[in-house]
């Protein structure tokens, strides 16, 4: 009799843990932290928190997304338990694709909202490895008040930029303001670097580095064209220091008013707005110029997602903070905090969007415009692509050989590396 | 066993073999009083190089890491003859991107070391000698060496920044330099800060240990050499220097040791540039960031042989040195 009871308080017991409705618990997110992400990521996740009665804790990590992969996959491969959550870079899908859980039965009425071609990349062997909360495509941004006080207009191509911001450059030096530059982008040796470069080359007519079916087409004349063309920016119209610049530091010499031109992603206009901002309302954005004689502009598609780790010890929690996050709500409360552009598709004719964050449905134009990365046809060797990509500009652009010469070293690379096939 | 000796063996032999099993228990004892440590080393040390060396003959990757196939040195050198009959040779022993790691983390340890080698001792010396506030001065000397790399390289950094580092305002106030400087992005001034930094954090190790060195030399070797009136600077170099070496041998040691392997300090401040890509930068970059985890890992086992190979020739060649002169 005894025996029996304590039997059947042992299986209560256990069937309340397993079902977890008595303890709320804590599931761990790691996302690396550009401008305000961690404050907003408070803001748009509460909701979430208020209604299943779950926690959740953001583990910050740097900004370079270079950074976060190596300690992601080391975390990964060591079968973490600590991590629930990963948000994860649009490129990564096809190398950690077996370390994710399937969100495709999760996500099944939520994934026909999204733009296609987004849930696509994310899409590995039929497997939905992870769940966009934002994309990503960067603009051009210029100082309203500059140019109309020097008379100049938008841009249109490369070279109207480069003249137009050494004029600006030099009309404001000239009335003392020493500390202004032209143009800032990011031009440190990592992956945001494989970014500028790609929309420099395809914004030539010049391919983008690995064509969709694997052929490896970096290696042309337009694509030198446009790094040579960039080249003669840096010492002139933009600091010798970009080529140590990622996001942030554009943005800081952005943010303190002492560029005219930025190269940047749509999270540094509503930074550039905040209150304390001394560029407050007097910049706007336009699609990045294109060059060569090339008609049309490019913008390398980023964006990030939400994936469930396969390790982590609360699947069913963490899988419904995913879809929580990559949801119509959880967009649109992130689009009007934090100027990130929304993946689902309605969202781009929302009306306090439009009225709080004008520039997010102007977006759409630049987003139709996104060249993605060569992610695709390259699979787990992406990774390694990108650095002799983005090794080689660095390399033109510092003057160690010409870009002719590291171009095509950098074809015969990518060649050994594709070997029979990638 | 020792009760039956004692009763039957004559008084020599009964010394002997007391003292012989005196000798096996201490042997005994110590084995086991080294036992944990020998398990705690071979735990965190032995296994995981072993385990590194074994990776680098095989093809695992970073998402099976047992399923990876023997390979035999397929990592480190390998050939293929192309259809056209051209021979082209892989590995890591043909890749350029490794000898050029192999160079700069060379170059960086020759020249880091030396500088702080000489700094160190010109640091020491100033503490050994007697003066006010002596103490408040060797506890500051050792701020940089307390600070985390990872901290102060990040600090540094800042200070190095083209637009906002404290570093060009400074230069440029004083007239040294007339524009800003991209101290960490151009490949000509990359590998210069990477040394200031390192020069300024571990100049301090090497004067602690110097001074160490120094404090032990007898007073009355000083004494002489002044009544005899022996110009100061031939002091220092017959009679201080000869006499610190040891304690400097060490700190050389340590240091090369600690140079060859840098990580830390180059990942941060400069992570991806080629001027400064060192050993341990590009292995864990195959490691980690590449699917190539045995082929890092051959890198980390070349690595391993390296900084070996270094210590045991300068070993060597200090032993072969300080016999010479223990002879005269």
């Amino acid at each position: 009799m005894i025996k029996n009871l304590k039997i059947r308080a042992l299986s209560v017991a256990t069937a309340l843990l397993l079902s977890g409705v008595a303890y709320a618990e804590n599931i761990n997110y790691v996302s690396g932290v550009t401008g305000n992400a961690l404050e907003n990521f408070k803001e748009i996740v509460a909701p979430w928190e208020k209604s299943t009665g779950n926690s959740v804790t953001f583990v910050p990590m740097p900004s370079s997304s270079t950074d976060q992969f190596g300690q992601y996959r080391l975390w990964l491969a060591a079968g973490n338990k600590d991590i629930d959550i990963y948000q994860t870079d649009v490129i990564w899908a096809p190398q950690l694709a077996e370390q994710f859980i399937d969100l495709a039965d999760a996500a099944k009425d939520l994934a026909p909202k999204h733009f296609k071609s987004i849930i696509e990349s994310q899409t590995v062997n039929g497997k939905l490895v992870a769940l966009p909360i934002f994309t990503d495509a960067p603009a051009l941004y210029y100082r309203t008040d500059l140019l109309e006080k020097h008379g100049a207009s938008i841009p249109k191509t490369w070279e109207e930029l480069t003249t137009t911001a050494q004029m600006v450059q030099d009309a404001e030096r000239a009335e003392g303001n020493a500390d202004i530059w032209g143009f800032v982008w990011q031009g440190n040796a990592y992956e945001g670097l494989t970014c500028n470069a790609l929309e420099w080359v395809k914004s030539f007519g010049g391919g983008q580095i690995i064509e969709a079916d694997g052929t490896i087409s970096i290696n042309n004349v337009k694509a030198i064209a446009a790094i040579d063309l960039v080249k003669t920016w840096v010492g002139s119209i933009s600091p010798e220091g970009v080529l140590a610049y990622q996001e942030e530091e554009a943005r800081g010499v952005w943010q303190t008013g002492n560029a005219v031109f930025m190269r940047n992603w749509p999270y540094a206009y509503g930074l550039g707005n905040g209150d304390d901002s001394p560029i407050k309302g007097k910049f706007d954005v336009v699609p990045l110029p294109t060059g060569g004689g090339h008609d049309t502009s490019a913008a390398t598609l980023g964006g990030w997602n939400v994936a469930v780790s396969k390790y982590s010890e609360h699947i069913d929690i963490a899988t419904s903070l995913a879809v929580y996050l990559a949801s119509e709500e959880a967009q649109k409360t992130r689009a009007l905090v934090s100027s990130n552009l929304p993946t689902i598709v309605a969202l781009y004719d929302d009306a306090d969007i439009a009225r709080e964050q004008p520039i997010i449905p102007s977006w759409k134009s630049v987003f139709l415009q996104a060249v993605p990365r060569p992610s695709a046809p390259t699979k787990s060797k992406y990774n390694e692509v990108s650095s002799k990509f983005w090794s080689a500009v660095h390399s033109s652009l510092s003057g160690d050989g010409t870009t002719a010469e590291n171009f095509e070293i950098l074809e015969a690379d990518l060649q050994d590396l594709k070997g029979s096939g990638w | 066993m020792s009760n039956s000796s004692l009763e039957n063996g004559t008084k020599h032999r009964h010394k002997t073999s007391n003292s012989l099993s005196l000798q096996q228990q201490r042997v005994r004892a110590a084995f086991w009083f080294l036992a944990p440590m020998i398990v705690m080393l071979f735990c965190v040390a032995a296994w995981p190089l072993l385990r590194t060396i074994y990776f680098s003959f095989t093809d695992t990757s970073l998402t099976s890491l047992y399923e990876g196939e023997w390979v035999w040195f397929k990592n480190y050198l390998s050939y293929r003859e192309l259809s056209s009959g051209r021979v082209i040779w892989r590995g890591t022993l043909a890749d350029p991107a490794w000898w050029n790691a192999v160079w700069n983390t060379v170059r960086f340890s020759f020249v880091s070391v030396s500088i702080e080698a000489v700094l160190g001792i010109l640091v020491a010396l100033v503490l050994n000698a007697e003066f006010k506030g002596r103490g408040l001065v060797r506890a500051a000397i050792l701020i940089p060496w307390a600070i985390p790399t990872i901290v102060s390289a990040k600090m540094w950094g800042w200070m190095l920044n083209d637009q906002f580092g404290i570093i060009n305002d400074a230069l440029l106030k004083i007239g040294l330099i007339d524009h800003k400087i991209a101290w960490t992005a151009s490949i000509d001034t990359a590998m210069i800060s990477v040394l200031i930094v390192d020069v300024w954090k571990t100049t301090p190790f090497m004067a602690l240990l110097c001074l160490a060195g120094l404090q032990m030399i007898p007073k009355d070797v000083y004494e002489a050499a002044k009544v005899d009136g022996v110009h100061p600077v031939k002091v220092f170099f017959k009679v201080t220097l000869p006499l610190v070496r040891p304690a400097l041998m060490v700190a050389v040691i340590f240091r090369i040791l600690d140079a060859l392997r840098i990580f830390d300090l180059i990942y941060v401040l400069t992570p991806n540039s080629k001027a400064t890509k060192t050993m341990s930068i590009i292995s864990r970059e195959n490691l980690f960031e590449f699917d190539k985890f045995a082929y890092g890992s051959a890198q980390s086992t070349l690595l391993f042989a390296i900084i070996a190979i270094f210590v045991a020739a300068y070993i060597w060649l200090g032993k072969v040195d300080l016999g010479g002169k223990d002879e005269r």
